[in-house]
């Protein structure tokens, strides 16, 4: 496990404290003891592929599900006692929308407000707000039915902020949404970070990640493989530079033998080879003394790409 | 702090279908009956007033509490978003029954009072009817609140509610003849059914006469059966959404 990124001096009580945390579905074992603390007014993302448990920590984190083993705290309360209280303070974007859907937009959010006891007036007046937020204003009246799906994601979004939550758990927030949206959501979560808000982050995009996270953990089967701020695990678990020759499928089997030694780590693809160095261009010309002769070739700089799909699988040749 | 729906409530369809079957039974059909002792002595009208009403809040108790319920887990999962603020699963239960109770309790009272311009009721015990009606609502209501909370698959369940349970219920408790017609065997069906125990009620409380105890026996069938069924949904609603 990498190095956990530098605390603060003041060293405040952490939002969210797990300690080998379980979530077992009858046998299954979806989460298998993970340790985890995220400090006030950071942003901590969870990272791994498809079915790693990062939804099934994130709903024990946001007081839906039991744990089955192990601690968690979360706003320095026990979710099993306290589960109300917690989520008053949370906002929650679950990974499937869940409007309800005969409702306006307005209506959804009016209504879901009054389920935190918000006054009418104070949720009318939030409405408005988010609306503005999500950029739905002029769509205000319409039945969530006639939203198209990135609409309905911003919806959502702007639904879990409601309540003006001090810790928002984001699963997949950005999934569905295009480009302009994205990085719209991007300099909100910015602003509501500077307010102070905590955000706990899960995403597929490594670019996300890396934009948004002070620190991360990388899960694979339940499990936490890594952690620490993006540049920390880039250092860690990658190089500096990355050198990628591409070849006509098939023969890039032939070059690997040929780069041997050029590289910290090299990694064959079917039609491209990857050499993780600290100088991608000093790799190049070296490859090109050597003879190789790739289609084309790029020198770019690592990024936590390289890093995730190193950890959670993808055959390497060291 | 409860769990509020939108009011959108809508009285056509709440008031208007047991109102439409009062008019065709009572003054159409009706006017073909000949008062006497089937009918407790009194107009057809008025011996299908009552039990009309009951009648209508078990379909709109079912109407209410099947695909509605079913679809806020399943498909529109509101309640999977709700349960994500402070309410909890019970509240959720709470809310949803208060909701199918108002509900019954405006089908109700607009039902009694067109009733009532048609001349269907013979003194005040109507009020007491409409009570009648919304406890044999919710009575009904709750335990197929536990239903929806429990099956994955409704549409069988439902069908299958509707064709074993909701239709015999409809027929043999004595809502349009009592149930002396009916053969014993059939009859005991009517002793385990809450329209024909509300039925009871209500007539009782519209037409006057009835012993207390009997009564009391009926009122009691319906009050167990709300708060058992009640007790068994909040159950499943907590093993539903908490996983
Ligand atoms: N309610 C449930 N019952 C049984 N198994 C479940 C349940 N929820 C999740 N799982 C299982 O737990 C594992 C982890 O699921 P989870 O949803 O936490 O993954 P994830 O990391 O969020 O994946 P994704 O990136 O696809 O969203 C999966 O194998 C899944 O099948
Ligand atoms: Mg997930």
């Amino acid at each position: 496990m990498a190095a956990v990124g530098e605390r603060s001096a003041r060293e405040p009580s952490p939002l969210v404290s797990a300690k080998a945390l379980v979530k077992r579905f009858g046998e299954f074992e979806a989460v298998r003891g993970i340790d985890v603390e995220v400090v006030k007014g950071e942003a901590f993302g969870f990272l791994g592929p498809n079915g790693a448990g990062k939804s099934s920590a994130m709903r024990m984190v946001g007081c839906v599900s039991p744990r089955s083993d192990g601690d968690l705290r979360v706003l320095d309360m026990d979710p099993q006692v306290d589960g109300p209280s917690i989520r008053a303070r949370l906002g929650v974007v679950p990974q499937e929308d869940n409007l309800d859907t005969e409702l306006s937009i307005r209506q959804n959010l009016q209504v879901y407000g009054r389920y935190f006891g918000l006054s009418r007036a104070h949720v009318r007046a939030k409405a408005t707000e988010l609306m503005e937020f999500a950029q739905l204003t002029e769509r205000a009246d319409d039945e969530v039915d006639t939203l198209s799906g990135g609409m309905k994601r911003r919806l959502t979004i702007a639904r879990s902020l409601v309540n003006d939550p001090d810790l928002l758990l984001l699963d997949e927030p950005t999934t569905g949404l295009d480009p302009q949206a994205r990085h719209l959501l991007w300099d909100r979560l910015f602003r509501l970070k500077q307010l102070g808000v905590t955000l706990l982050i899960t995403t597929h995009y490594m670019d996300e990640a890396e934009q948004l996270c002070d620190r991360l953990v990388i899960m694979d089967n339940g499990r936490i493989v890594a952690e620490g701020s993006p540049p920390e695990l880039i250092a860690c678990y990658s190089s500096r530079e990355v050198l990628e020759l591409r070849f006509a499928p098939g023969e890039s089997g032939d070059v690997a033998s040929t780069v041997d030694g050029l590289a910290d780590r090299v990694e064959v693809l079917p039609d491209r080879v990857l050499l993780y160095t600290e100088n991608g261009e000093a790799a190049l010309s070296a490859t090109h003394a050597r003879g190789v002769r790739p289609l084309s070739c790029l020198v770019r700089r690592s990024t936590l790409e390289d890093v995730f799909l190193r950890l959670t699988g993808r055959t390497l040749v060291d | 702090m409860w769990y509020r729906r939108y009011w959108r409530s809508n009285l056509y369809s709440s008031g208007l279908q047991p109102l439409l079957f009062l008019a065709a039974m009572g003054l159409g059909f009706g006017s073909q009956v000949e008062p006497g002792p089937d009918t407790g002595g009194v107009d057809y009208l008025h011996f299908v007033a009552p039990t009309l009403l009951v009648s209508g809040a078990m379909m709109i108790a079912v109407f209410e509490s099947t695909w509605k319920v079913a679809s806020g887990f399943q498909w529109q999962r509101q309640y999977v978003a709700v349960i994500s603020t402070p309410i909890t699963p019970g509240q959720v239960f709470g809310g949803e029954l208060m909701w199918v109770g108002m509900r019954l309790l405006l089908s109700a009272v607009v039902y009694g009072v067109v009733a009532g311009a048609l001349g269907a009721w013979l003194g005040p015990g109507a009020l007491l009817v409409v009570l009648v009606g919304v406890l044999t609502g919710l009575a009904c209501a709750a335990p197929i609140m536990a239903l929806s909370a429990t099956v994955r698959n409704p549409s069988n369940a439902f069908s299958a509610l509707l064709r074993f349970v909701v239709m015999p219920v409809m027929l043999f408790s004595g809502t349009f003849f009592p149930i002396s017609y009916i053969p014993v065997p059939a009859r005991m069906l009517a002793w385990i059914s809450p329209l024909w125990h509300g039925n009871e009620l209500a007539r009782a409380a519209a037409l006057g006469g009835g012993e207390w105890l009997p009564l009391a026996g009926h009122g009691a069938f319906l009050v167990v059966l709300l708060l058992g069924g009640g007790l068994l949904a909040r159950s499943r609603f907590y093993r539903r959404l908490v996983v």
